[in-house]
């Protein structure tokens, strides 16, 4: 994959499309499957690795009506099967080839609250578009439908519009739900309890919403213009929105419910603690957790270095330690933030590493420098405390381990030292301690994860719980599958409280 | 938002406010901090210490010493002036119990967060001694709130200006000496005061409690940037703090640390020019 420029994707399109367009009702699927599949536009990679501006510019409306007549509207689609909140992917696709995009955007809403923000973040490959047929025949997931950039194409297109429009809401129940924490799994709950015409209050602990998707997910992949939006759609639905509230410190997660009426809580509070690696050197100045780096960034606007009162780390030479989502996050950050050389370093092959493939190549594209089977024995300091390299170590593929991937094993003897200032330590996280330490009587399992059935409920009666503090660091769109089925729990408790009440009336 | 009810100078750059937040006033502890924000988009996120809060009126109070830009800003409130972010309360409290005798041991600044430990301290039962210090006697805040509080009160100044001319471990040491010798100190003020504290105690094996104030971002367990090695173990002041045995903090470390954006804080403050005008703008809010 390389960079083409956007105007020759978008003129090729229309060549295309014209041709296409005239027979697009008795093509076949061996002629849908010779239509080119479509390129994601994208900014210049030198250009772009100095502004924060979103990196992929979305299909052109000839693009997505080739791409989405290259979907073979299978009867037995796995591509539904495979998205965790279901949308009916052929149903959406077939508007697209047809021209219908609000009908698409329609379709993509009776699932999916937030299909700006899923088109852009989810990992398709792995999901929906993993065993779509075309991209099997063709043997290569990425030649398969895009229906992430379709998704994204629907809901940009809709938002463009200006008239996007709002979920009805059922008269009101009375009922009243509180959703801890504003990320993308509370916002589904908040979404759709508000819409069986509940009471829904969402209480975040920051003094903006979209959690992970604020704080972590950077501008140049997720623009807050369009978390804004999806947020400003659940004000619109009647959602009642409390920021700079910690729930188990400004109040008691169980006080919700005896002190304050709430009828049920979900708690989608998120991932916690990052880890780190527990080297010699992991305390001096200049190493950072990807968290802190790009919450700084992100949510504080420190990369507006002049305006913003939170500061930055200036770096020349920046080692990103990790290989998934959020070290590719940190280390494009830190090259827009003005670092010199960024390596990523990873003590696996490209093969093993977590992140999107699409992360990998932008990163690759704007000049981030990967260094596989590398991992640092200890980081090195100056003697006032600041870091000056890394002591690396090489490693080799061994067995596979638990997990099916080759274990990495240390070449006795082949360490060598890396010239950096800049750590930045992207290896995961734990759960957020904050519910755990003040509700006593919640279980969690030993890594600090809420317990919960397959109804996401908890062991205490009435609170639910989903997202990252019950998985551990997933994604966006697992998050949402966690808080569309409490949501689902919450609404069927909460209609058969109503239905027992009536009765008793 | 918290409206700002009363604010008042309470020495050379320091500055107390009381904050309309009804909320907090009723759940914080002693020990406990907030976070807020003098602008809801480029605002840095500054941990304060409640110094005291009023479930009645619904407020609590916070003192700060302007330090750098952000500080600078929040001097600049006014009495009726909304504070656009207030977060809390964060940290987990401090563990209360009657220890019998128990040191509070308070540095300039650290006199703010000492108080509300000081207070509970005596309401737990301990018999209380108090000492406080300061560079200079103008420096010196929150004496008679703790003389009240006190069984037993230590006043000192490096410079001998007002009480004794002494540092605070001087008369921490004779304390330790003293037979029966103190069953608890917490100790909270500046690192290196906090560190000689801990240095003073730990012969005489007189556990010692400090309050750390490391640098935060979000303060509530996400970020790892408050991360200060406690027996050779990595500890976060948001959640795991902020108090902790004094004899187990890498002291020197954590200073280093906290030096992360020495340089930034500097230019801030050069580029903002508040210097210059701050004292001029200050008058002004009074």
């Amino acid at each position: 994959m390389s960079h083409e420029n956007p105007e020759v994707i978008a003129e090729k399109a229309r060549e295309w499309l014209a041709e296409y367009i005239v027979k697009k009702d008795e093509l076949k699927p061996k002629d849908r499957m010779k239509i080119p599949s479509q390129e994601m536009p994208a900014q210049d990679p030198i250009e772009r690795g100095k502004n924060l501006d979103e990196v992929a510019l979305g299909f052109t409306m000839e693009q997505a009506r080739l791409e989405a007549m290259r979907c073979l509207q299978c009867k037995k689609s796995t591509c539904v099967d495979d998205c965790p909140v279901a949308i009916d992917v052929p149903g959406f696709v077939k508007h697209i080839a047809d021209g219908e995009f609000q009908a698409a955007a329609d379709v993509i809403k009776q699932t999916s609250l937030l299909p700006s923000i899923c088109g852009r973040v989810c990992p398709q490959e792995t999901q929906c578009q993993e065993h779509c047929k075309v991209g099997l025949a063709m043997k290569d997931v990425d030649k398969g439908v895009a229906i992430g950039r379709l998704e994204r194409f629907v809901a940009d297109w809709e938002r463009a519009t200006g008239n996007i429009k709002v979920p009805p809401v059922k008269p009101e129940t009375g009922k009243k739900v509180a959703v801890v924490g504003s990320g993308p799994a509370g916002l589904v709950v908040a979404a759709d309890v508000r819409r069986e015409g509940h009471t829904v209050t969402v209480f975040e602990a920051f003094h903006k919403l979209g959690g992970v998707m604020r704080y972590g997910i950077p501008e140049f992949r997720l623009p807050n213009e369009i978390i804004d939006q999806e947020i400003d759609t659940l004000n619109k639905m009647g959602v009642e929105i409390k920021t700079n509230f910690v729930v188990g410190r400004t109040r008691k997660l169980t006080d919700l419910i005896n002190k304050d009426g709430f009828d049920a809580v979900f708690v989608g509070t998120g991932a916690g603690l990052p880890y780190f690696m527990g080297i010699e050197g992991e305390n001096l100045v200049g190493v950072f957790s990807a968290n802190e780096y790009l919450t700084r960034a992100n949510l504080m606007k420190a990369y507006d270095k002049k305006e913003s009162n939170t500061p930055i780390f200036e770096s020349k030479n920046v080692a990103v330690l990790g290989g998934g989502n959020v070290a590719m996050d940190a280390a494009r950050m830190a090259l827009r933030l003005g670092a010199e050389n960024v390596y990523v370093v990873y003590r696996r092959t490209e093969k093993e590493m977590p992140a999107r493939n699409e992360e990998i190549e932008h990163a690759k594209e704007e000049g981030i420098q990967f260094h596989f089977l590398r991992n640092p024995k200890r980081i090195l300091g100056t003697e006032d405390g600041r870091v000056r390299g890394m002591e690396v170590l090489k490693y080799e593929l061994g067995e596979p381990d638990s997990s099916g991937r080759r274990r990495p094993v240390a070449i006795e003897g082949s360490e060598f030292e890396m010239e950096v200032d800049t750590v930045l330590v992207s290896i995961g996280n734990g759960s957020n301690p904050l519910i755990s330490q003040t509700t006593p009587e919640m279980e969690v399992n030993k890594w600090g994860n809420i317990v919960v059935d397959d109804t996401q409920k908890s062991n205490i009666d009435k609170i639910y719980a989903g997202g990252d503090i019950v998985l551990g660091a997933a994604t966006v769109i697992l998050a949402m599958g966690e808080g569309r089925r409490a949501a689902a729990a919450i609404n069927k408790q909460l209609a058969d409280e109503l239905a027992e009440e009536a009765k008793s009336n | 938002m918290a409206k700002i009810l009363h604010k008042e100078k309470l020495a050379e750059n320091v500055f107390l406010m009381r904050l309309e937040a009804p909320l907090i006033a009723e759940e914080r502890q002693a020990g406990q901090f907030i976070m807020l924000q003098t602008d809801e988009d480029l605002g840095e996120r500054i941990p304060l210490t409640i110094a005291d809060a009023d479930i009645e009126e619904g407020s609590i109070t916070i003192i700060f010493q302007v330090v750098g830009k952000s500080t600078k800003e929040l001097a600049l409130f006014k009495e009726g002036d909304d504070i656009p972010v207030l977060v809390g309360p964060l940290g987990k409290p401090t563990h209360l119990d009657n220890f019998g005798t128990v040191v509070c041991v308070g540095g300039g600044i650290g006199v703010a967060p000492l108080h509300p430990i000081a207070q509970a301290m005596k309401k737990a039962g301990n018999k209380v001694i108090t000492i406080i210090g300061a560079r200079t006697k103008d420096l010196l805040i929150l004496e008679d709130e703790m003389r009240e509080i006190a069984d037993e009160f230590i006043v000192c100044t490096d410079d001998g200006s007002y009480g004794r001319k002494a540092l605070v471990t001087e008369p921490l040491k004779e304390l330790c000496e003293r037979d029966p010798k103190p069953n608890l100190a917490v100790a909270i003020g500046p690192p290196v005061m906090m560190k000689f504290c801990a240095k003073t105690t730990e012969p005489y094996e007189v556990e010692t409690l400090v309050s750390l104030n490391t640098v935060m971002v979000d303060g509530t367990g996400m970020c790892g940037g408050c991360r200060v090695s406690i027996d050779g173990e990595p500890k976060f002041v948001c959640v795991d703090g902020p108090e902790f045995d004094g004899h187990k903090v890498d002291f020197e470390n954590m200073v280093s640390r906290m030096s992360s954006y020495h340089e930034f804080e500097k230019q801030k403050d050069h580029e903002c020019n508040l210097d210059k005008e701050f004292e001029a703008k200050l008058e002004e809010t009074k």
